[in-house]
C-alpha cells in the first residue's frame, strides 16, 4: 500500500540508488497496445533535471537496501550502519504506474541489494516487471539490474519483461574487484552479461523468422564502471569498454566518478572531490568510440595511458597526428570531417548538404555550428587562409587552445542530453 | 510598399502567398489578426482565407521541395511570433521560385533562419513532452496546464494520445487560453470560460483533485530531492537544462 509512510521508504531507497548513473531510457520503440498504458519512444525523454544537472527520466530505485555483501565502494554494504528498508513488488509497481500516468517519468529502473541470495533477489525484481506488464498492462520502459550470481533461468525471465538489463562491472580489473568486493569476482558479473547477450542474439534471430517471437531486452544491456576508486588507467578502462561494445554488443558503458561514501575504508583513495573532469573526458572518449569511428588505441595507449584532463580527447588525438591536417572542408569524406576538432555529429550532415550547393567558407561554417576557434587550425576551406597546425606546430596550437578556454567549474562540463527532435507531424 | 493582412491561420498564410502570385505583388509587411492596425497603412490587401487556394500553395511547396519541408514550414508557423509570417512568406516564395530544391542550402541566410527557428519550435514542443505534469482529478481523469513559448501543443498531441491512451486527459495552454481534451476516443480542441486553475502554478482547485493526488505529488517531490547528489550540485547547469520559466508548473520545484 502506498501511503504517507511510503515517503520515508522512498527517501531511503531512492537515495540508495542515486549513485547508479545510467539515465538513458532510449533505445526501444515500443508502441502502446490496445487498452494499455505507455510507450517507449526511441529517443527517451528527460522529465526533469536534478540540482546536480542530471536528467531524470526513470524512477530509479532499489527494491531493498539490505545487502549481505560488503563492497567497499558501496553505501549499502552490510557493514554500514544506515537506515534500511524494502518496498514490496506491488508497491514499486504502483508507484511506477502513478508516476507514469502523471508524466513524471519514462519508466522504471530497478536495482536491489542482495537479499538472502542472488536468486531470491532476482526473483522479486522479475516479479515487479511481470506485474507491470501483465496486471497493469504497462508498455513503458523497464530497466532491471541483473544481480551478479543469479541463475541463467531468472536472467532469461528478466529479459522477457524488461527493455534493458544491466550488470555493473564497477571495477575494471579483476584484482582490484577482488580487493574491493570480496564477495564478487569477474566471473559473477561477466557470466550474466554473456547470458544476456546470447539471449538477445537468439531473440533477434528468431524474430527474423517469426515476427512475433518474444522480445528479449530489446534495448540491449549496459554496465557501469567506477572511476578513481582504484589505480586503473584510462587505457585499461577504455580497452574494456571498447571490447564490451564490440564483443558483448553493449549499448552503453557508464562511468561514475567515485564519491567517497565510505571514507573510513583504507583500501580506497582519500579524495577531496569526485573526479568529475576525468569522468567527463571518459564520456567524451566513449563518444569517440561509439559515434566518431575511433579505436580505443587511437585515444589512449601504452605511451599515453591517461586522457589529457585539459583538452578533449579528439583535440589530443589531432595534436598527436598533425600530418593528417589541414583537411579541406569542401572535399573531405564524412569520416574525416568527423575527426576535425570543433566539428561534431550535428554539423557534419549540414556541411555535407550545404556544400552541394556552394563552396563553404568560414562564415558559413560558423553558422552551421562549427566551433571555428578550435577548427581553424585543422582545416582549409574556400577563401580562409589562417595559420594551421602544420605551420604552427602542435605544441603551439595546444597553448593557443588552452588559452582560449576559460577553465571553468569542474562540474560545468556536461554531455549534450538533447537528441534532435522527431518531426511530430509524421 | 505592399501590406497584406490575414487571419493568422496557416491556411490564411498560404492563401496570402497565392494572392501574391496572382496579383504579382509580394509582401513587404504582413499584419495578422484584428484589423485595427490596418488603418495606419492606406492600401492594405486583406486576404480572405480560402482552403482551395491554400491547398494549391501547399502542393506547390511540396513539388518544389519536399513534403518534409512543407511540414517544417507549418511547424515554424507555430512559432507564433510577430515576424514569422513575413519570414515564411519570403521563404515560401524563395522555395517556389528556385530551380533546384534549396531546403538544405544552409549557406543561404533565409534557409538558415527558418532552420534555426524550426529547431527552436521543435525544442519547445519537446519540452512540453518533458515538463507537462498531469494532476489526477476527482473524476479520475488527468489535467495539465502549461504555457509554452510557442504555440506547440498541436505538435505534441499525437505523443500524448499514444502514450496515455487508457486515461482521459486535458492539456491546457494558459497563455493562449485553449487546450486539447482526450476522452478515450478522440482528441478535441477546448476553450474554458471559467477555469478553476491557479494560474500561478497551474494547479487545479483542490476540490477538483483526486484524493491521493497530493500524496503522489509529495512522493514525486521526495523522490526528486533524494536522488540529487549534493557533492555534485551545479546550479548553472541545472538552470540551463531546466529553465526557471517551467518551475512553477513542476511539483518537484513547488513549495508543497
Ligand atoms: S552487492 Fe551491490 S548493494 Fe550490496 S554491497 Fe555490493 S554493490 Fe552494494
Amino acid at each position: 500500500m502506498i501511503s504517507e509512510s511510503s515517503l520515508e521508504k522512498l527517501k531511503i531507497l531512492a537515495g540508495a540508488a542515486k549513485y547508479d548513473v545510467s539515465c538513458a531510457s532510449s533505445g526501444t520503440q515500443r508502441s502502446n497496445t490496445k487498452g494499455g498504458i505507455g510507450n517507449a519512444s526511441a529517443w527517451g525523454i528527460c522529465h526533469s533535471f536534478t540540482e546536480d544537472g542530471r536528467c531524470v527520466s526513470l524512477l530509479k530505485i532499489m527494491l531493498s537496501n539490505y545487502c549481505i555483501y560488503d563492497c567497499a565502494y558501496c553505501i549499502n554494504r552490510k557493514s554500514n550502519e544506515i537506515p534500511r528498508t524494502s518496498f514490496t513488488p506491488d508497491e514499486i509497481a504502483k508507484l511506477t504506474i502513478e508516476f507514469y500516468r502523471r508524466n513524471y517519468i519514462e519508466g522504471l529502473f530497478l536495482s536491489s541489494g542482495v537479499l538472502v541470495n542472488p536468486d531470491h533477489t532476482m526473483e522479486r525484481m522479475v516479479s515487479v516487471a511481470k506485474l507491470l506488464r501483465t496486471e497493469h498492462r504497462y508498455n513503458g520502459y523497464i530497466h532491471l539490474k541483473a544481480i551478479p550470481g543469479a541463475s541463467p533461468q531468472l536472467i532469461a525471465d528478466a529479459g522477457r519483461w524488461a527493455d534493458r538489463l544491466s550488470v555493473n562491472i564497477e571495477i575494471p580489473t579483476e584484482n582490484n574487484l577482488k580487493l574491493l568486493a570480496p564477495d564478487k569476482d569477474f566471473k559473477s558479473v561477466l557470466e550474466p552479461m554473456k547470458i544476456i547477450s546470447a539471449n538477445i542474439l537468439e531473440s533477434k534471430a528468431e524474430r527474423k523468422i517469426h515476427r512475433n517471437a518474444p522480445l528479449f531486452s530489446p534495448a540491449g544491456q549496459s554496465t557501469q564502471l567506477i572511476i578513481g576508486a582504484t589505480d586503473d588507467t584510462d587505457h585499461t578502462i577504455l580497452k574494456l569498454s571498447s571490447a564490451l561494445y564490440s564483443r558483448r554488443d553493449l549499448k552503453r558503458v557508464y562511468y561514475s566518478g567515485y564519491i567517497p561514501v565510505n571514507s573510513y575504508d583504507t583500501r580506497l583513495p582519500a579524495l577531496i572531490a569526485p573526479p568529475l573532469r576525468r569522468e567527463h573526458r571518459l564520456y567524451q572518449a566513449d563518444w569517440l568510440l561509439r559515434f566518431y569511428g575511433f579505436g580505443s588505441q587511437e585515444i589512449v595507449n601504452a605511451e599515453n595511458p591517461n586522457l589529457d584532463l585539459e583538452l578533449d580527447p579528439k583535440v589530443s588525438w589531432a595534436l598527436r597526428n598533425p600530418h593528417l591536417f589541414p583537411i579541406d572542408i569542401n572535399k573531405a569524406d564524412p569520416a574525416m570531417l568527423l575527426r576535425i576538432p570543433g566539428i561534431g555529429t550535428r554539423s557534419v550532415p549540414l556541411i555535407l548538404l550545404a556544400r552541394q550547393h556552394q563552396r563553404l567558407n568560414s562564415t558559413h561554417l560558423k553558422k552551421l555550428g562549427v566551433v571555428m576557434k578550435r577548427a581553424r587550425y585543422f582545416i582549409t576551406c574556400n577563401e580562409l587562409r589562417s595559420q594551421n597546425i602544420q605551420e604552427l606546430k602542435p605544441e603551439l596550437v595546444r597553448q593557443l587552445l588552452l588559452e582560449k578556454k576559460a577553465i571553468g567549474n569542474d562540474g560545468a562540463v556536461q554531455l549534450k542530453l538533447f537528441h534532435p527532435m522527431m518531426p511530430a507531424l509524421r | 510598399m505592399n501590406v497584406f493582412s490575414f487571419d493568422n491561420t496557416f491556411e490564411g498564410l498560404l492563401t496570402l502567398i497565392f494572392e501574391s502570385y496572382r496579383q504579382g505583388r509580394f509582401p513587404d509587411e504582413i499584419l495578422s489578426g484584428e484589423g485595427s492596425q490596418c488603418i495606419l497603412f492606406g492600401s492594405t490587401i486583406i486576404v480572405e482565407t480560402d482552403d482551395r487556394k491554400a491547398e494549391r500553395v501547399w502542393k506547390g511547396i511540396i513539388s518544389h521541395s519536399s513534403e518534409e519541408n512543407a511540414h517544417r514550414i507549418y511547424r515554424v508557423f507555430l512559432a507564433d511570433i510577430r515576424d514569422t509570417p513575413l519570414l515564411l512568406a519570403k521563404f515560401i516564395c524563395f522555395t517556389i521560385d528556385s530551380v533546384k530544391n534549396e531546403e538544405t542550402n544552409f549557406a543561404e541566410p533565409l534557409v538558415l533562419e527558418v532552420h534555426k527557428l524550426h529547431q527552436k519550435v521543435c525544442k519547445e514542443a519537446h519540452r512540453v513532452q518533458m515538463f507537462v505534469r498531469f494532476q489526477k482529478t476527482v473524476e479520475a481523469s488527468y489535467y495539465a496546464s502549461f504555457a509554452p513559448m510557442y504555440d506547440v501543443l498541436p505538435l505534441c498531441i499525437p505523443h500524448f494520445r499514444d502514450r496515455y491512451a487508457d486515461q482521459s486527459w486535458i492539456i491546457y495552454d494558459l497563455k493562449r487560453n485553449y487546450g486539447f481534451l482526450y476522452d478515450l476516443k478522440n482528441v478535441s480542441r477546448v476553450v474554458f470560460d471559467e477555469l478553476r486553475v491557479n494560474t500561478q502554478n497551474g494547479q487545479l482547485h483542490s476540490a477538483l483533485l483526486a484524493e491521493d493526488e497530493i500524496l503522489f505529488q509529495k512522493l514525486w517531490k521526495q523522490y526528486y530531492r533524494s536522488i540529487c547528489i549534493q557533492e555534485r550540485k551545479n546550479d548553472k547547469v541545472h538552470r540551463q537544462l531546466l529553465p526557471k520559466r517551467f518551475w512553477k508548473y513542476l511539483p518537484e520545484k513547488g513549495i508543497l
